[in-house]
């Protein structure tokens, strides 16, 4: 699949909020948007759609313009699927109704609704109400619908927040798989960092309805400037690693010359995994500490200081050519005598490496 | 009690059915409109929709008697046209009972697009269905207990009706005598025991009405459609 070319350059205004954006996004496999609420991140996806009509100046998208300053090509004119937050699947049409209301674009590429069915495994929900769906079960068919309608670029407003962790678990493994499965790019509005770290390989950052940053996810994610405290997000960064083997629920993962064993149920051996590591997940020692039961260690180097809140600072440490950060206390970093440029090692603490 | 005659009974059936009719053609895209336009006329228009529920009949029928009447603006029209008046007609009967139901049909209509809101169109445009087929296949069957309500309320209602079909109808067997006025007649001819056959009817009848609307108000909330 070749990246495709999706050109942004709109603006719009509402009496507390306003935003303008000018990007221009090779959309390739998934790309995540983050920011917090009211960052404007729905909205945008909105406006991709086609659905917000306050929204002036232009999106393209490979050689179709979509808008163009008031003229807006209208949703069901433009080659975009759809899923929404919470579903709204159509509540007097079976599963199989709300599936085959999708109306595949002209010059699409056709899948077969059998095919889209077997991939989201649908089969044994055909005849039923979306009432009587579980969360996790809607969001399935939501999916599958939006294919069904062969779409250029797939777009999903934070398709699983609303579900419990199980449901979440159980339906992320369909949305990663979707580029490769059904070629098709996709733009993933989420508030929830660690998702956007598993699903995503690029991250565009939204705050007050601006760009903060774009570009590689594990880059994104670790810079702590983005999410202030009060946004309630969680500092960390990502690191990616090798399943070098699995055994009891445990997986051996490289990084670089070191490894780490976590409590791992996904990944098979020699693929790459993306885990997103929280910074008050990780404590920083002098010297390689013995009697602990925090398993995982690693040799690190102090890069930068930054500070955090009254009482705490964010050490952005380098494991080989990765980044880890680490939230510790202005007394510790004192009496510890930290600063950049000096040999540490990190504990990670193993629950915090657990993937989603 | 002379032999009773049922015309004024059929008329009035007849008057209601083609009434309902033309009130969900009009209704339907008003209700609409009022439920999903966001600027200030929006306010005045529901506000005239509503005066029928609480002006006089008399009023409503005088001014449709100025505006129906051969001198009138739309009475001469329809004089051009059909060489027929409008008033003391069939015709100007269904136009006093669209006006005057309007607010039966438009109230439960805008309510049912309301409640059924823009989600579902969003998610309907997204999978390419043009705005005429997501009415048709998503709002319509989502605002179907809208849809009973106005009918079945604006058909009772064009039954019941008596000060605007005197004033723009008048008294004329087999054109614009109905029901309610039959039974007025028979009172004012001291006739009681035909105004007691037609009355009782229309109570029975009206009761049975709301009744049914009631029972498939609660089937269709309960079966979720």
């Amino acid at each position: 699949m070749t990246a495709a070319r999706l050109d942004i350059a709109v603006s719009l205004s509402r009496p507390s909020f306003s935003l303008v954006v000018q990007e221009t996004l090779h959309c390739e496999g998934i790309t995540a948007i983050i920011g917090p609420n009211g960052s404007g991140k729905t909205t945008l996806l909105r406006i991709l759609a086609g659905l917000e009509q306050g929204a002036s100046g232009r999106v393209s998208f490979e050689n179709e313009y979509w808008q163009l300053g008031k003229h807006r090509v209208p949703p069901h004119k433009r080659g975009v699927g759809y899923v929404f937050q919470e579903g709204r699947l159509f509540p007097h049409l079976t599963v199989e109704g709300n599936l085959k209301f999708a109306r595949p674009r002209p010059d699409g590429p056709r899948f077969a609704f059998d095919e889209i069915v077997r991939a989201l495994k649908l089969e044994g929900l055909l005849a039923r109400r979306p009432a009587t769906l579980s969360g996790g079960e809607q969001q399935r068919v939501a999916i599958g619908r939006a294919l069904l309608r062969a779409p250029r670029l797939l777009l999903m407003d934070e398709p699983v927040s609303a579900l419990d962790t199980a449901s979440k678990r159980e339906i992320l493994p369909y949305i990663e798989a979707l580029p490769q499965t059904f070629g098709v790019p996709v733009l993933y509005v989420t508030h929830d960092l660690d998702e956007a770290a598993r699903v995503a390989r690029e991250v565009w950052a939204l705050a007050d309805g601006r760009t903060a940053a774009r570009g590689d996810a594990a880059e994104v994610l670790e810079r702590i400037d983005l999410w202030p405290p009060a946004a309630g997000a969680e500092a960390g960064a990502v690191l990616r690693a090798t399943v070098l083997e699995r055994e009891h629920g445990m997986a051996t993962l490289g990084l670089g010359e070191q490894t780490l064993r976590i409590p791992f149920a996904a990944g098979d051996p020699r693929t790459t995994v993306r885990l997103r590591v929280h910074a008050r997940d990780v404590a920083i020692a002098t010297r390689r500490p013995e009697g602990l039961s925090i398993r995982n260690v690693l040799a690190a180097e102090i890069l930068r200081i930054d500070e955090a809140d009254e009482v705490h600072v964010e050490v952005l440490l380098a494991v080989d050519d990765q980044r880890l950060r680490a939230s510790i206390t202005r007394e510790a970093l004192a009496e510890l005598g930290l600063e950049p440029g000096r040999r540490v090692f990190a504990l990670v603490k193993s629950v915090a490496l657990e993937g989603l | 009690m002379g032999e009773l005659d049922l015309g004024p009974v059929w008329l009035s059936l007849e008057l209601a059915a083609v009434t309902v009719v033309v009130l969900l053609l009009i209704a339907t895209p008003l209700a609409w409109w009022l439920a999903f336009t966001r600027t200030p006329a929006r306010t005045a228009v529901e506000a005239v929709v509503a005066l029928p529920l609480v002006l006089p009949p008399t009023v409503l029928g005088f001014y449709l008697l100025i505006l129906l009447g051969p001198a009138g603006p739309i009475g001469s029209l329809w004089v051009d046209l059909t060489d027929t008046t409008l008033t003391f007609s069939f015709a100007g009967l269904v136009v006093a009972s669209v006006l005057y139901s309007l607010p039966f049909a438009v109230q439960p209509l805008q309510s049912a697009f309301e409640a059924v809101g823009r989600a579902p169109l969003e998610a309907a445009a997204t999978l390419g269905a043009s705005p005429l087929e997501a009415f048709f296949r998503v709002a319509s069957p989502l605002a179907l207990r809208g849809y009973v309500s106005a009918a079945v309320l604006s058909f009772a209602h064009t039954i019941g009706e008596f000060g605007v079909v005197l004033m723009v109808g008048g008294n004329i067997p087999g054109s614009t005598k109905v029901v309610s006025i039959a039974i007025f007649e028979h009172v004012e001819t001291l006739d009681y025991a035909s105004a007691h056959v037609l009355s009782a009817g229309l109570l029975v009848f009206s009761f049975l009405v709301l009744l049914a609307v009631y029972l498939l108000n609660r089937r269709l909330k309960l079966g979720r459609l």
